[in-house]
């Protein structure tokens, strides 16, 4: 009996330590509640975007409508507008122009509602080279300069290029970012599951990643968003420049190029033989960057003469 | 034979009113960026003499310096007939709102790539009416280069730590 008595007080002493160390080894699980709060069932279980019927579409629009309106206390429109018959985007640069004045980096950030800092993200990357031959590898974008243009240097501003054989979707191993018929490559953030393998295939570092929960100042937010585009993105997902989706696709300009002070950012349809992109292609000197790469980009850069 | 040559003028009047108003609807500039209240420049020329000399400007239009654009004086481009006008090289008057015709006389390739939206800023819709920007609007008339600007700010650098109240500052990539 003393025995026993004995035993069950080990026992209880045991049980007890092993409550006390499971609550210590959980504590720090407590910071994460927030992730545990934001976990959202139907997203989780939501289906790949292209393969959603229109009805399946117009509830996830109205769902995530309803949802911003609950985190960000303001009206929201999502849209998801198809693809135009006939229509192939381009883009068009002019290096002869650029002043590397980075406006269209932050026309972008506000249109596209980017992470502001310290987590920062920006689609557009203006590097500037010593003049001479093109080398990716002597030039930087962190240039701070009292006045631009400077002498001696050129800029090239540096987005997605939005290929037609894009490495980065043969990368995804779960199809979350496609091609889109009108050119565009797209993410669906809610498929990413943030291996960043795309990141890695692109040869232009045209993909960034939201390593932190975007940082957007609630009046400065775009509520004017596009699915595909520039709905307020979450931890964790890949994201890139869509040349505006939720603009192109209802004719307007991306905003970097409404922007440009100097005009030299051109866009238009490929397919289009008066289209102001064509007209480049067809009379100006021109050039992809890394052609030899074969990604076949539909961003193009060109001379003025 | 009156009445016929009557009509024939009426017509051809007609037909030349709709010429002048397509050629402003093909390309639809805004207003020309005038100073505020310097138009329309009759208001005071009309009693002026108009004084054709080479001279420094004292009364009137000192700001007016005529630089990096050659060898140019008021009338090259302004007309001494009506000074509410522009002058073609042609003798041609011109209103301001047709001013890239003058510009296009030497830069014909500029104007001819503005006109199909290749040169100059272009907002609007991509498919359909696009605004066009006069030369004037973003080139000085009286001194067309682009100014410098200064640029927005650099990105940050990252820092995988995000921690440190400092970020790296690396000279070189």
């Amino acid at each position: 009996m003393k025995e026993n008595k004995k035993i069950s007080f080990i026992r209880r002493k045991l049980l007890k330590t092993f409550t006390v160390a499971a609550a210590a080894a959980l504590a720090p699980l407590t910071k994460a509640n927030s992730a545990i709060k934001d976990f959202d069932f139907e997203d989780f279980v939501q289906k790949n975007f292209k393969e959603m019927t229109p009805q399946e579409v117009e509830k996830l629009l109205k769902r995530l409508e309803k949802k911003y309106k609950e985190k960000y206390g303001k009206d929201f429109v999502v849209k998801a507008t198809l693809p135009m018959e006939n229509v192939e985007f381009g883009y068009a640069l002019n290096l002869s122009k650029c002043i590397g004045c980075r406006r269209c980096v932050y026309a972008c950030v506000k249109e596209n509602n980017l992470s502001r800092k310290p987590h920062q993200i920006h689609y557009i990357r203006v590097m500037r080279f010593k003049n001479g031959p093109i080398d990716l590898e002597k030039s930087e974008h962190y240039y701070e300069s009292e006045q631009v243009p400077e002498n001696g240097y050129f800029y090239v501003p540096i987005q997605c290029q939005q290929c037609r054989k894009a490495p980065c979707v043969k990368a995804c191993p779960i199809k979350a970012t496609w091609t889109e018929k009108d050119g565009i490559v797209v993410v669906d953030y809610n498929w990413c599951i943030a291996c960043r393998y795309c990141m890695a295939a692109c040869p232009y570092m045209g993909r960034r990643f939201n390593w932190a929960e975007p940082q957007i100042p609630i009046e400065e937010l775009n509520t004017n968003t596009h699915y595909l585009g520039n709905r307020p993105r979450m931890k964790n997902v890949v994201e890139k420049c869509t040349f505006c989706i939720q603009r192109t696709r209802e004719g307007r300009y991306p905003a970097c190029v409404e922007i440009c002070p100097v005009g030299a950012r051109k866009f238009g349809n490929l397919l289009d033989p008066n289209s102001e992109v064509r007209r480049i292609i067809e009379t100006k000197r021109i050039f992809r960057l890394k052609e030899d790469l074969n990604t076949e980009p539909r961003f193009f850069y060109f001379f003025h003469s | 034979m009156v009445r016929h040559l009557k009509l024939l003028i009426m017509l051809f009047v007609i037909f030349a009113f709709a010429k002048s108003s397509l050629a402003t609807k093909e390309y639809p500039v805004p207003y020309p960026p005038f100073t505020p209240g310097i138009f329309p420049c009759m208001n005071c020329h009309s009693d002026l003499p108009r004084n054709k000399t080479k001279r420094v400007l004292k009364d009137m239009h000192q700001d007016i310096k005529v630089e990096n654009h050659g060898d140019r004086w008021c009338y090259d481009c302004h007309d001494e007939r009506n000074m509410d006008k522009l002058k073609l090289a042609n003798g041609d008057q011109i209103k301001f709102e047709e001013s890239y015709k003058l510009c296009g006389q030497c830069h014909g390739n500029i104007l001819n790539d503005w006109k199909r939206g290749v040169h100059g800023k272009r907002t609007g819709s991509w498919n359909g009416e696009k605004q066009y920007l006069l030369c004037v609007h973003c080139h000085n008339p009286h001194n067309p280069p682009f100014k410098a600007l200064k640029p927005d700010p650099a990105p940050i650098r990252p820092d995988a730590t995000l921690l440190k109240p400092k970020y790296h500052n690396n000279k070189s990539h």
